[in-house]
């Protein structure tokens, strides 16, 4: 039988009526799980910009920009999981699946491709691509769900499904910028604001986090996952069906992810399997480094943003710096292990 | 004392329940009857089958033969919330809150408001401030008025707060039946006095409750019938008037036994 969930209740600080500024503090991020990571990035950027001034040259922090937008807009897809109490490891190989897919279809030129299905209008293409994404996302939902099977392992599993299927149906086979229709790339293509240049990509990037914000914080749909990872069994006795929750999550897991590829081949300028295989582990570190907790049911997308970024301005500001590439991994591994360490303090407060 | 026929509909009724999970028999044949209006109290040793047997009621088990009945018509309950449709409210043991969720959330868990208008319909947003105004007009209804912010997140309420924001969620709610298990378990003198009061409230508004409890001084302070259970099965129904707390705890444990036509199978009219 389960017990309550309840907390410890520190009586002797509830008598006295006092809080030390220890508590206030975190009390404070325990109520904002986005200001750690925003102190983070403000301390990070004056820090690097102190060590090269260049880096907060309108070119510098437009090239940041799209160097996040990748791992930013999968992370949205990692922060609904998490916030289940989930964990999506296969976030990248779906997305390189739904990227192959979308140009594979899209591509003209037969002789090239593998399987007979070239030569689809793009726009076709690219819908196929996503639903591409959200079908893999549904037999993660489907899986977890359906079986009862802890997302770890499911994942694992479909991650090396889906990089299996990518080289069987596509070969390793990478399609170069050229054959590729423009609509595919078209996110790739950038604007100029100012002295920024800004990719169309990352315009949808932040479009999509303010729509799954709007989402999370004022849909039933919403409050729901936050409930679910909070406390399943709870949320199932007050009439919420978890399963449904939690496979529609994946669901739409999937459907961000193939956006994802789309920007992917925009940004790339190709359709390669070879994208960074890191992917999966740097959607997770944003996530995590944005204050959403591992256990689920606590955190914002605005801190996974705000996490993606950190990301991007450590390793930008390092290799500015004159760091090479082994202080940046460095630099994220501590920031990870601090943000954990972080959350867990902050899941002590009492308000 | 002879047996009380009576002509009322009992308001829940469950007939030869059982459930079993796996090769534990939880719930052997259990008969139940809650009448309008009453306070029934179920008591019995750990692992009697009291949550079990509530349970089923609430949605949270689909009993493995047996039926069930709310106002005289049978229902099938397989979930708590077509059980709350079907105007039956629960508080669990385990209280069932989201304890990172605000009170007004909990509250409306698993049944929000949506904003009037497109904003509803199409974008489904939810309508937030009612809800919270909602919430803090119930708790004042209920009388609890150590809740001040209805925006504070459960986990940072104390046990009795916690206990207080289940029942009033079920309160809220409940249009004909609320089962309480075990409300009164993480609660000091105070708080489970207030607790106390809440259910004698409820039923003087004319709902019917089913309380668990292994306290029998609070058992026989507010229950109108109590419902002995034992190994999975009814042992009795007896009245605070008709037998003392030592009697209850020897039908308890088995020690004692009363016959049929002395109990108190329909509250006396
Ligand atoms: N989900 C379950 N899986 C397996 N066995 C269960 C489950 N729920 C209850 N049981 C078993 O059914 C029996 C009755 O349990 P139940 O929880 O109804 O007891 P209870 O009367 O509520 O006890 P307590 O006073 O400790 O709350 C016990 O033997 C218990 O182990
Ligand atoms: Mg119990």
């Amino acid at each position: 039988m389960s017990s309550p969930s309840t907390g410890t209740v520190d009586l002797a600080e509830e008598f006295m009526g006092r809080r030390s500024t220890m508590q206030r503090i975190q009390g404070a991020l325990h109520k904002y799980p986005w200001l750690s990571p925003l102190i983070v990035l403000a301390v990070a950027v004056v820090i690097f910009y102190l060590l090269n001034s260049r880096f907060l040259l309108p070119q510098n922090l437009s090239f940041i920009t799209q160097q996040t937008v990748i791992v930013g807009t999968l992370a949205i897809a990692q922060t609904l999981v998490i916030l289940t109490a989930g964990i999506d490891l296969s976030i990248g190989a779906i997305m390189i699946f739904s990227q192959m897919l979308m140009a594979n279809l899209a591509v003209s030129t037969t002789a090239s491709n593998v399987l007979p299905i070239a030569g689809q209008n793009p726009y076709l293409a690219i819908g196929l691509g996503i639903l591409g994404g959200m079908a893999a996302g549904a037999l993660n939902g489907f899986l977890i769900v359906r079986f009862n099977l802890p997302p770890f392992i499911v994942t694992l599993g479909t991650l090396s499904i889906w990089t299996a299927l990518t080289l069987i149906f596509f070969k390793a086979r990478t399609i170069q910028g050229p054959e590729i229709p423009d609509q595919l790339k078209w996110l790739g293509s950038t604007f100029k604001i100012g002295e920024f240049q800004l990719l169309y990509g990352v315009i949808l990037m932040l479009i999509m986090y303010a729509i799954f914000g709007y989402i999370l914080r004022n849909t039933a749909w919403g409050l729901h996952i936050y409930a679910v990872g909070d406390d399943p069994n709870a949320s199932e006795l007050s009439g919420i069906s978890t399963k449904r929750v939690i496979f529609s999550v994946y669901l739409v897991a999937g459907l961000i992810i193939g956006i994802a590829g789309w920007i992917t081949i925009g940004r790339v300028g190709s359709a390669s399997p070879n994208v960074d295989p890191l992917l999966n582990l740097d959607t997770i570190t944003a996530v995590v480094i944005g204050g959403t907790s591992l256990f689920g049911g606590r955190g914002t997308l605005i801190g996974t943003l705000i996490g993606a970024f950190i990301i991007t301005v450590v390793e930008n500001g390092l290799s500015l710096a004159g760091l090479d590439q082994a202080y940046r991994v460095l630099a994220v591994g501590i920031l990870v292990i601090l943000a954990v360490a972080v959350d867990q303090w902050i899941r002590k407060a009492k308000a | 004392m002879t047996t009380q026929t009576s002509t009322v509909t009992p308001i829940l009724q469950g007939k030869d329940l059982v459930k079993t999970f796996g090769r534990v028999v939880g719930l052997d044949g259990v008969n139940i009857e809650l009448y309008p209006g009453e306070v029934l109290a179920v008591v019995g040793d750990n692992g009697a089958g009291k949550s079990t047997l509530i349970k089923c009621f609430s949605g949270a088990h689909v009993p493995d033969s047996g039926e069930m009945f709310v106002n005289g018509e049978k229902v099938v309950f397989h979930s708590t919330h077509e059980a709350r449709e079907g105007g039956v409210e629960t508080v669990f043991q385990t209280l069932a809150v989201a304890p990172a969720l605000d009170i007004a959330s909990n509250l409306y868990l698993g049944r929000e408001v949506r904003k009037p208008g497109f904003m509803g319909t199409i974008f489904r947003t939810l309508d937030k401030k009612a809800m919270r105004e909602q919430s803090a007009a119930q708790l004042r209804n209920l009388g609890i008025s150590t809740l001040q912010n209805i925006t504070q997140a459960v986990e940072t309420l104390s046990g009795g707060q916690r206990q207080a924001v289940a029942v009033a969620r079920c309160a809220a709610f409940g249009s004909k039946v609320i089962i309480l298990d075990e409300p009164t378990a993480a609660l000091g003198v105070n708080e489970s006095a207030r607790v106390l009061k809440m259910i004698q409230d409820l039923r003087d508004r004319g709902l019917s409750i089913i309380l668990i409890s292994h306290n029998m001084p609070q058992v026989f302070e507010v229950a109108d019938r109590i419902h002995v259970a034992r190994l999975g099965k009814r042992a009795a129904v007896v009245t605070p008037q008709s037998h003392s707390m030592n009697d209850v705890v020897a039908i308890m444990t088995g020690a004692m036994t009363v016959p049929v036509e002395e109990q108190q199978l329909a509250p006396v009219r």
